[in-house]
């Protein structure tokens, strides 16, 4: 019965709001991008192309973090069923990313793919960023239960530790882009390491326990 | 009193009028009263109100003469110009500039002359700047990210000042440092760059009719996130080489190392000329984003001078060099 109910308060109350407050920075997007192409004073900078493709990327890699954080919060707080959550968070996060390279391709380069193919290749914090997101796609796309069950949880729960070198790729394009002022990527590095830090601890106390 | 170099040259423009350097310029120009005006061949209509008591709101409108130099392209909105700006010093986001720029006091303010060169010493910009006629040079200003804008500024030619200051036959190169304000300039409290911001220039690029030593944009003195009270303008080479609020004018022998070259020598060099075959190792500069504009367009050789300044590098291996 408690369990029940924990289970529905999250699939009916508390994922409702987790997916409004994830795609509120999209929202937000699209109505400064309403407000652009009305003439109207806009959060996008005199730049909003470049402002747009910095925001989404910012906003994939804040999601990939978020999505490595569920389970560890899940474990240190004993709310197992936060763990629900985790899929959707897993999603918003290549969503993001998704619209980041199209903001890259369409707004950005406006489809000359002769360049952008330069970039991927000549680039190396754009090379890096490819491999993110081409491992991410194999993710997204065996996220439903179906592709679970084909898959067997085993062989899925192997394939989904893609997440944790897509997590460095991300940081390190980050830190790469960033030349200079290294104080945001560095947050992000010791957010990224204390995420991976905590399965490798998690890890070893279960072998010594076994 | 840090007004110490009171020149041969600069007397005879001034005798007429003792002029106080720690005034505004506003103040200046009312004490300079109607003769100096018309002996200057001052016809704006912003300063002649002005100096009638009447515009107080638009006191910083100067009088300038329009020059050949303009690209006839739109101009970049006022908005954009003085709204999205890189000065480190302010902080490394676009906005930081216009957000806490205007704390900078640019006046009083002076400028040391120093090094291989006549008349050294601590200049009001007033000394540096009006004997001199101020001009509208209408440029394109290609930053090395990859964005443009069309910016009317105001300025003298650099070349007339460094012939008033009569360098020595050891100059052969000018060196420009930016202000350093602890209390006034959030941005230098990280290790961004190596603070001051320095620049330079080689004399013949120096000395190049482009270049310009500008105070003003858009017909009005410059903001502060634009450098003022006076800054380096350079069309042909990327935005970073414009240094902003100038305090310090050396001549040199040396090249001077540039704060960009320290911080990242394999990105960015000490000539740094608008060059749509050199990419940058992160990104390539074949073509640039106007800013206002929707598709990228291609960038031009020298940013579209190459008649005014290729002489200057022929013979040099540009790939190397940038
Ligand atoms: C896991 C995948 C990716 C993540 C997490 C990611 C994240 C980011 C982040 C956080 C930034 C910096 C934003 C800022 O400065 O605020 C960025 C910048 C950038 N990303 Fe990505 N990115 C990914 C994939 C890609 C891909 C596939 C491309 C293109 C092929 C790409 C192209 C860029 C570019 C060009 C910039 C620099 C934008 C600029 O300088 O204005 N990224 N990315």
């Amino acid at each position: 019965m408690v369990i029940f109910s924990t289970k529905k308060l999250i699939s009916h109350v508390i994922k409702p709001i987790v997916f409004i407050a994830l795609l509120a920075p999209l929202l937000w997007l699209g109505w400064h991008w309403s407000l652009l192409l009305e003439n109207q004073p806009n959060g996008l900078t005199a730049n909003p192309i470049e402002y747009t493709n910095r925001f989404l990327g910012g906003w994939g890699l804040k999601y990939i973090l978020l999505t490595l954080l569920v389970s560890p919060l899940s474990q240190l707080t004993a709310m197992r069923k936060l763990m629900l959550l985790r899929r959707m968070v897993g999603l918003f996060a290549f969503s993001y990313v998704l619209l980041h390279f199209t903001s890259y391709t369409v707004l950005d380069h406006y489809f000359n793919w002769a360049e952008i193919w330069q970039d991927i290749v000549k680039r190396n914090f754009i090379t890096i960023g490819m491999l993110g997101l081409l491992g991410l796609v194999p993710l997204a796309v065996t996220s439903t239960n179906r592709m679970i069950k084909k898959l067997g949880a085993k062989n899925w729960k192997r394939l989904h530790m893609l997440i944790y070198p897509i997590s460095i790729l991300g940081v390190f394009h980050f830190s790469m882009m960033r030349k200079g002022d290294q104080l945001e990527p560095k947050i992000y590095w010791s957010v990224l390491v204390f995420l991976l830090g905590y399965r490798v601890y998690r890890f070893y106390q279960r072998r010594a326990g076994a | 009193m840090l007004i110490k170099s009171r020149k041969n040259w600069q007397l005879s423009e001034n005798e007429a009028t003792p002029l106080s350097t720690y005034k505004t310029r506003r103040d200046v120009l009312r004490t300079m009263g109607i003769g100096a005006v018309a002996s200057v061949g001052i016809t704006s209509a912003g300063v002649a109100s002005g100096l009638l008591g009447l515009g107080e709101a638009r006191a910083e409108s100067l009088s300038y003469i329009k020059s050949a130099y303009d690209p006839n392209e739109a101009q970049t909105s006022h908005n954009a110009v003085t709204g999205y700006n890189n000065y480190y010093e302010f902080g490394t986001g676009k906005e930081d500039p216009a957000k806490y720029a205007h704390a900078l006091t640019t006046d009083p303010w002076v400028v040391e002359v120093a090094g291989e060169v006549k008349h050294t010493g601590s200049y009001s910009i007033e000394d540096l700047i009006r004997p001199h006629q101020l001009e509208e040079r209408i440029y394109r200003m290609r930053c090395v990210e990859a964005w443009s804008m069309v910016i009317p500024w105001l300025g003298v030619p650099l070349a007339d000042i460094i012939k008033r200051l009569e360098p020595t036959s050891r100059a052969k190169y000018v060196m420009f440092h930016t202000a350093v304000r602890h209390g006034e300039m959030p941005g230098i409290g990280r290790p961004v760059l190596s603070w001051p911001y320095v620049e330079g220039l080689r004399m013949d690029e120096a000395m190049n009719p482009l270049t310009l030593l500008s105070t003003g944009l858009y017909g009005e003195d410059l903001l502060p996130q634009n450098g003022a009270p006076i800054r380096l303008v350079v069309p042909w080479k990327y935005g970073f080489k414009g240094v902003k609020s100038i305090v310090k004018i050396s001549f040199v022998e040396e090249q001077p190392q540039t704060s960009w070259e320290k911080s990242a020598s394999d990105e960015y060099g000490f000539f740094a000329n608008v060059n749509p075959q050199v990419s940058h190792p992160r990104w390539s500069q074949a073509s640039e984003r106007r800013i206002g504009e929707f598709r990228r367009r291609p960038t031009l050789m020298y940013n579209g001078y190459g008649e005014e300044v290729a002489h200057l590098y022929s013979g040099m291996d540009l790939a190397k060099y940038y």
